[in-house]
């Protein structure tokens, strides 16, 4: 834990007693920690497990079993890409290898100048505008395959 | 706020709100009211950014005495968002931009004109449709049950609840007794709206029954079916009627605190159902001694976390223990040892919207509509290769013709209909020869599908079953939990089967293997989740055996999906020699050969193109960037 600053175990404490009326908080704990943080790495599984009394064992079981917990830091951007039913059926596969291509990565991986994570959606409920496309929090519908080089350069240009 | 403290209480301040909202929708005050739709997929469309604009622009042009603009629910109609509906006229706006927002001002609100250019066209009779139910997409449907006040009020106010109606029903029920309650839903026939189709007064009997001080109801919201939609938009549009519809089943069965298990992927709901009950606890219908009852009630919020397994509702309760999502052998059902070993009932979000109906206008009023033996409504969210993508809610017993060609309004692109999926993951395809049977639980089942929490999507000439059938599997083995092996393993060796299948490599054997391990699965499957997988590959058997085998025998995949099964091929009579495809081709595989284009002058450089296929990538940009149709899969 002797590499956790200061400001993190405080901050971590605080999310940990903020859910100390509640039954079996672990879920809403390491949730909170997720948001905050972007991942869940095993030196806070520790201090979280210190501080609830959970075995640390307990922890990583449920932090490896939930796909929006994650154990390393993700992109700055990251592109999740819907494969559910209704934008696989108009082609979401496609814009999805075109994005792995172009970045050189697979879904779950981020780039190696830490901009961009590519992820699998399942159904953001936009079926309306299927295949959709969702970049930190922005909705591009109905994606084609040639857009895909747009979009990616469009996140590059604001970083340069 | 001032609470309210007993029956008498509540009855005058719903008299109250209802003649406010009745003022709203008719324009009395000689005020307009301009409503936005406010569901996950208008908002991804910006309709949070029409509605700033509006109420800047009443401020600005100084019109607060005049009109007003909110946020509602869901409209349903989600091709067509994002909405700007305006009473007292009920004229609706579709597809509205933020920089409609101004024309709608000066045009509708100061000078009374309708913006034409901004009302529905029917797609088949080309004419304009005014009002909401002049649109076909509405004729069929009946959204006042589960999808009750979803476009209407606003999901923020609990003042427009109260003005719905909301809390009769509880108000009801408490004047009922516990037994009453139940027999009242049992005889609504209402049955689990998640999927399985369990009567829920049955249910709520069990529970009832058993003796514990601490009993739990839990509310099922973690809709993971990919491609459904409606318990979301139902917690969006009206979170306070499925509070309602969980505190009439926590009196019921004598549980003190509800949980809903929402997803994580839902924040519009959650926020929504989180302000929801803030204001219940403010106005004292929720906490202790409720209408000044012996009723006391609590609602608490708990999110998943991203695995569809969760759905599954001992998993579930596992998850809201803080442990790894994984279904319970049973017995002991929840109904005697549930959460954190309390005699609990789970009911899904669209079971419980229906309760208060059930309880406000009686069980034989529910039991009216539908089918003999599945009762009431159902909401469906319509995908895929269908025109009018949305929420759809139908009384059961509209036939699948109706529900996707009347509701749906058909096919795109003049396709043809090949196959709906509904159920998801669990369910199966239904066919041509399915399209005239009533929508109901046993209909379903007996045609090779199920019911399903209600995604339907729908699917064309241009979609591979086989394809199809890979893309649930692939789904279910990435959500498999891996506790028992016939679901960890067998559905990992069906995908390997079906892969090989895809690539060409298939052999009628492997079919007859990929047949006998799905039977294995199915039985001994310790979850639903496990039971129901192999749903889509037997479906989708059963309907297009001929299709797996073209894939085996002919190599061929006949929809064109399959990369290693199809090719991009140019038609030499179509191509004009321009050159488009060889200039975007990235594997640089297009050549021009000798042949001049038909009525082309050969002293112009113009030559037909040739895609060599050995080197080809198939990735299609050959064939969307050709503008002469030259370019086809085969």
């Amino acid at each position: 834990m002797a590499h956790l600053q200061e400001s993190a175990v405080k901050q971590i404490t605080e999310i940990v007693n903020r859910y100390k009326d509640e039954e079996t908080p672990l879920m809403m704990i390491l949730s909170d920690i997720q948001r905050e943080y972007g991942y869940i790495p095993l030196e806070v599984q520790e201090l979280v497990s210190s501080l609830t009394g959970v075995p640390v064992s307990e922890i990583y079981g449920v932090v490896t079993f939930y796909s929006f917990f994650s154990l390393t830091p993700k992109g700055k951007y990251v592109i999740g890409v819907c494969l559910g039913t209704a934008c696989y059926v108009k082609g979401s596969q496609l814009v999805l290898d075109k994005f792995g291509e172009l970045l050189g990565i697979k879904p779950g991986e981020t780039t190696e100048d830490g901009l961009f994570t590519l992820d699998v959606l399942r159904c953001v409920g936009a079926c309306a505008i299927a295949p959709a496309v969702s970049i930190s929090g922005k909705v591009f519908p109905m994606v084609e395959v040639k857009q895909v080089e747009g979009i990616i350069n469009q996140y590059r240009a604001k970083e340069a | 706020m001032v609470k309210i403290k007993s029956s008498e209480e509540l009855i005058s301040r719903q008299k109250e709100c209802a003649s406010c909202l009745d003022k709203k929708f008719h324009g009395q005050d000689g005020k307009r009211a301009i409503v936005v739709c406010g569901g996950t997929g208008c908002l991804s469309a910006d309709s949070k950014g029409i509605l700033d604009r509006l109420q800047e622009l009443i401020k600005e042009k100084g019109l607060e005495d005049k009109v007003t603009a909110n946020i509602v629910g869901c409209f349903g109609f989600c091709s067509q968002g994002p909405f700007v509906k305006i009473f007292p006229e009920e004229t609706l706006y579709t597809k509205v931009k933020v920089s409609d927002a101004e024309e709608i001002i000066e045009k509708d609100i100061i000078g009374g004109e309708v913006v034409e250019r901004l009302l529905f066209v029917d797609p088949q009779t080309k004419e304009k449709a005014r009002r909401q139910h002049d649109i076909n997409f509405y004729k069929l449907q009946k959204r006042d049950i589960a999808l009750r006040g979803n476009a209407d009020i606003n999901p923020e106010v609990i003042e427009e609840a109260l003005g719905d109606g909301s809390f009769l029903a509880l108000n009801k029920a408490l004047h009922m007794s516990q037994q009453e309650v139940i027999d009242e839903v049992l005889k609504s026939g209402l049955r689990g709206r998640g999927g399985a189709g369990f009567p829920t007064g049955r249910k709520w009997q069990f529970a009832y029954n058993v003796q514990s001080e601490d009993k739990y109801v839990v509310c099922n919201g973690d809709e993971g079916d990919p491609g459904a939609f409606m318990d979301r938009s139902i917690i969006e549009g009206n979170p306070i009627n499925v509070i309602e519809g969980m505190m009439i089943e926590g009196y019921a069965i004598g549980a003190k605190n509800g949980y809903f298990y929402i997803r994580a992927e839902y924040p519009v709901a959650v926020e929504r159902l989180k302000n929801a009950i803030k204001q219940c606890e403010e106005l004292g219908l929720l906490g202790d001694n409720i209408l000044g009852t012996d009723f006391s009630f609590r609602c608490h919020i708990r999110l998943g976390a991203g695995a569809f397994v969760c759905g599954e509702e001992t998993a579930l309760l596992n998850s809201i223990e803080g442990q790894r999502g994984m279904p319970r052998p049973r017995p002991p059902f929840p109904a005697v040892k549930g959460l954190w070993g309390k005699p609990s009932v789970i009911n899904n979000v669209e079971t419980l919207a229906n309760v208060p109906f059930i309880l406000l206008n009686g069980a034989e009023e529910y039991a009216k509509i539908g089918t003999e033996k599945s009762k009431g409504t159902k909401v469906f969210a319509l995908g895929g290769k269908v025109n009018n993508v949305g929420l759809v809610e139908v009384p059961m017993g509209v036939t699948l013709r109706q529900l996707i060609f009347d509701i749906g309004g058909g096919i795109p692109n003049g396709k043809k209909f090949k196959a709906i999926q509904t159920g998801g993951p669990s369910g199966g395809c239904l066919t041509e020869k399915d399209l005239d049977t009533p929508i109901d639980y046993d209909n379903l089942v007996a045609a090779g599908s199920m019911m399903g929490s209600g995604g339907a999507i729908v699917m064309d000439e241009d979609n591979c079953m086989v394809d199809v059938a890979k893309f649930y599997m692939t789904f279910i083995c990435d959500e498999s939990c891996g506790k028992c092996s016939p679901c960890r393993i067998g559905t990992k060796r069906c995908l390997e089967l079906l892969d090989k299948i895809t690539e060409g490599k298939g052999t009628m054997k492997d079919l007859e293997e990929l047949k006998s391990l799905a039977e294995v699965i199915k039985s001994n499957s310790l979850c639903g989740l496990g039971q129901t997988a192999p749903n889509p590959i037997l479906s989708t058997m059963a309907s297009f055996y001929d299709e797996y085998v073209a894939h085996i025998v002919d190599k061929k995949c006949p929809a064109h999906v399959c990369k290693s099964l199809m090719q991009y091929k140019i038609l030499p009579e179509k191509c004009v020699g321009c050159g488009m495809c060889a200039r975007n081709c990235p594997a640089n595989t297009i050549v021009k050969t000798d042949q001049v284009p038909v009525g082309k002058d050969p002293k112009l450089p113009l030559r037909v193109h040739f895609i060599n296929t050995e080197n080809c990538v198939k990735c299609g940009l050959c064939q969307s960037n050709c503008r002469f149709g030259a370019i086809i899969k085969d």
